[in-house]
């Protein structure tokens, strides 16, 4: 998958950013809470590279730090909201029984907006990294169960399913070794695109004020608090801004590019050699 | 050995109960074969995966009769102890070899699986039986081919392997559904040789499920023809195909294409179509199609008589009724041809 151009870039660019920001104390050349009070609202210069903030604190930093909150929450959700969407969508697509249960409290989920819904059990469990990481993931994952329920519900009529039935085989094993793996594309898809997700909807709160608390830097509490000053000290928006598109269109191409490679039709348009045509040579009688 | 009395497998569906298997008996010995034949919507597969306890309850259910496996009763048995005897003592090989076998793992890790379902031993024996069976059914080099996965396998070998994880565990019965269905003539041929070699060896029961009549009369030793959910007609392969005296399977045997017909003419086929089997025709099942049909096929429905020893069929007509009956269609039908040409 890495292999296509369209697909490096976004890989490289996240990767980048984890490690720039798990190291961001060791070599950030002005500590991120430093406050200049002389230096507030500067534009982006050569010492400030994305300029500074109302209390002359570095943007770059302050943007870097950020991205901390950022990945920790949408990596967290995507994985709980896979883990529980994955084990409620084999067993709903499995046995016709629960199917009915666990797919009408799906839809009841789903037929709330999932930010709507993200935003009011902030709302009421207050806002802190866990309650946001909790209320995305009860938002996220029915969507998950609906994904990986539809792909159970093609593969458990493949005739291999019922020939490991024939063969005694229980249904634990036969949903962990004959179903799961088969259905794994899919589910790392949807991974990605809920990772993307979730990253914008914890901005979207943060933004709104009831995500993250307002001490700690994250790209939602820096857009917020750069309101005020949009006029004056446009950079304090854009940079946050630009990071959080940089990072939601980077997850988003990797997981079309994930799906692409899942998806044994769309093979064939990978990019072959042409071989020259070689004609046979043909002797003279 | 199974001894199958009666047995009726209903579905119930939004327009009505299908009669799928609709009161079917017979049974069979240690180290015999029985072919089941019939169109397709006869009631073949539903009668196999009620022995296996394999259709969906609901909707199918089973309002009447007996399976019984060395005296018990599986139609009574607890999921966990049909377990067991699936794929132990039952084992099926099924019509498509392309899709039976799991895509993402080896073969040999899915014949270990299937080995060590039912038996508890170290791996390292495990593996060893498994390359011991894939031996068996003539996949050279099994050592090697033990780590492939199924892609990189033919049709025809996959169906080796899959008979290979049939027989894993030893069953004193298999039942393979169209198990040539989806492949081509000379593996067919193989695949068959190789069944029957099997059995010689392990001295497995076989049923044997197919449209081919072909396959059958090559394999089994007692057929059943099945037509809307019932035996029409049953007895030896000789019985079956030199002493036809059931419509249905004479019109069977009639449509398929023969080697030493004298004159080219059409194929011949069994006008309309299989019946409904919510609502059932009134009488025989088979009159509206039948060729010999009286007034009388309207209103009786017959029962399975004796014709001999081990023959019986399901038709009003006597064997004397039906051989004259068969030789006046045939002359009338060599009239027809007459005038045409």
């Amino acid at each position: 998958m890495l292999r296509r151009k369209r697909n490096l870039i976004p890989f490289l660019f996240l990767i980048l950013l984890l490690l720039a920001t798990i190291t961001a104390e060791w070599w950030l050349p002005v500590s991120p809470s430093f406050m200049d009070s002389n230096q507030r609202l500067m534009a982006p210069s050569s010492k400030y590279w994305f300029g500074t903030d109302h209390f002359g604190r570095d943007l770059f930093g302050q943007t870097i730090i950020a991205a901390r909150v950022s990945l920790l929450v949408g990596f967290t959700v995507a994985l709980l909201s896979t883990i529980l969407g994955t084990i409620t969508g084999l067993i709903a697509g499995y046995y016709k029984k629960l199917d009915a249960i666990i797919m009408r409290i799906i839809d009841g989920m789903l037929a709330f907006p999932s930010l709507l819904l993200a935003l009011a059990l902030v709302a009421a469990l207050g806002g802190s990294i866990t309650n946001i990481i909790i209320a995305l993931t009860f938002s996220f994952w029915p969507v998950m169960t609906r994904v990986v329920r539809s792909s159970v519900l093609q593969v458990k009529n493949i005739q291999y399913v019922e020939a490991a039935k024939t063969s005694g085989v229980k249904d634990p094993v036969i949903l962990t070794k004959y179903i799961l793996p088969n259905v794994l594309s899919p589910i790392i898809v949807q991974g990605t695109f809920i990772f993307a997700r979730s990253i914008l909807a914890e901005a979207a709160l943060s933004f709104l004020g009831v995500g993250v608390e307002p001490s700690i830097p994250t790209w939602g509490n820096m857009l917020q608090e750069s309101q005020i000053y949009i006029t004056m000290a446009p950079w304090f928006s854009i940079f946050p801004g630009i990071f959080i598109v940089a990072t939601v269109l980077s997850l988003n191409i990797l997981g079309d590019g994930l799906r692409d490679a899942f998806d044994p039709y769309s093979q064939g348009k990978k990019k072959r050699k042409k071989q020259p045509f070689k004609q046979k040579k043909q002797y003279a009688s | 050995m199974l001894e199958i009395k009666n047995l009726k497998a209903y579905i119930d569906t939004s327009d009505g109960v299908v009669k799928a298997v609709d009161g079917v008996s017979f049974s069979i010995k240690p180290g015999e074969t029985i072919g089941i034949v019939g169109e397709s919507g006869s009631g073949k597969s539903v009668l196999a995966h009620s022995i296996m306890q394999l259709n969906p309850k609901p909707p199918t259910f089973y309002p009447e009769g007996e399976i019984l496996f060395n005296g018990k009763n599986l139609l009574q048995l607890k999921e966990k102890e049909l377990r067991k005897i699936r794929g132990n003592e039952i084992a099926m090989i099924y019509q498509d070899p392309m899709s039976s076998l799991n895509p993402v793992f080896k073969i040999g890790d899915q014949l270990m699986e299937a080995i060590l379902t039912h038996h508890s031993m170290p791996k390292s024996k495990a593996r060893q039986r498994a390359i011991e069976l894939l031996t068996d059914v003539g996949i050279s080099d099994a050592e090697k081919r033990f780590n492939s996965y199924p892609h990189q396998f033919s049709g025809g070998m996959r169906q080796r392997v899959l008979i290979a994880i049939a027989l894993a565990c030893n069953p004193k019965i298999l039942i393979a559904d169209e198990p040539t269905t989806a492949l081509d003539v000379t593996i067919q041929a193989q695949i068959l040789e190789l069944m029957k070699s099997i059995q010689e060896k392990y001295g497995t029961a076989i049923i044997i499920i197919s449209h081919d009549l072909g396959v059958v009369a090559q394999m089994a030793e007692k057929v059943l023809v099945m037509y809307s959910g019932r035996i029409v007609e049953k007895g030896n392969v000789e019985d079956i195909f030199y002493h036809t005296s059931m419509p249905y399977t004479w019109s069977l045997l009639r449509s398929l294409p023969r080697i030493d017909s004298e004159s080219r003419t059409r194929l011949l086929n069994i006008e309309g179509q299989p019946p409904n089997l919510i609502h059932p025709p009134s009488g025989c099942n088979f009159h509206p199609r039948c060729p010999f049909a009286t007034d009388q096929c309207k209103t009786v429905d017959p029962q399975l008589s004796k014709r001999s020893a081990d023959h019986s069929a399901a038709c009003i007509l006597s064997e004397e009724e039906f051989n004259e009956a068969k030789k006046r269609i045939e002359k009338g039908e060599q009239e027809r041809r007459m005038e045409h040409v």
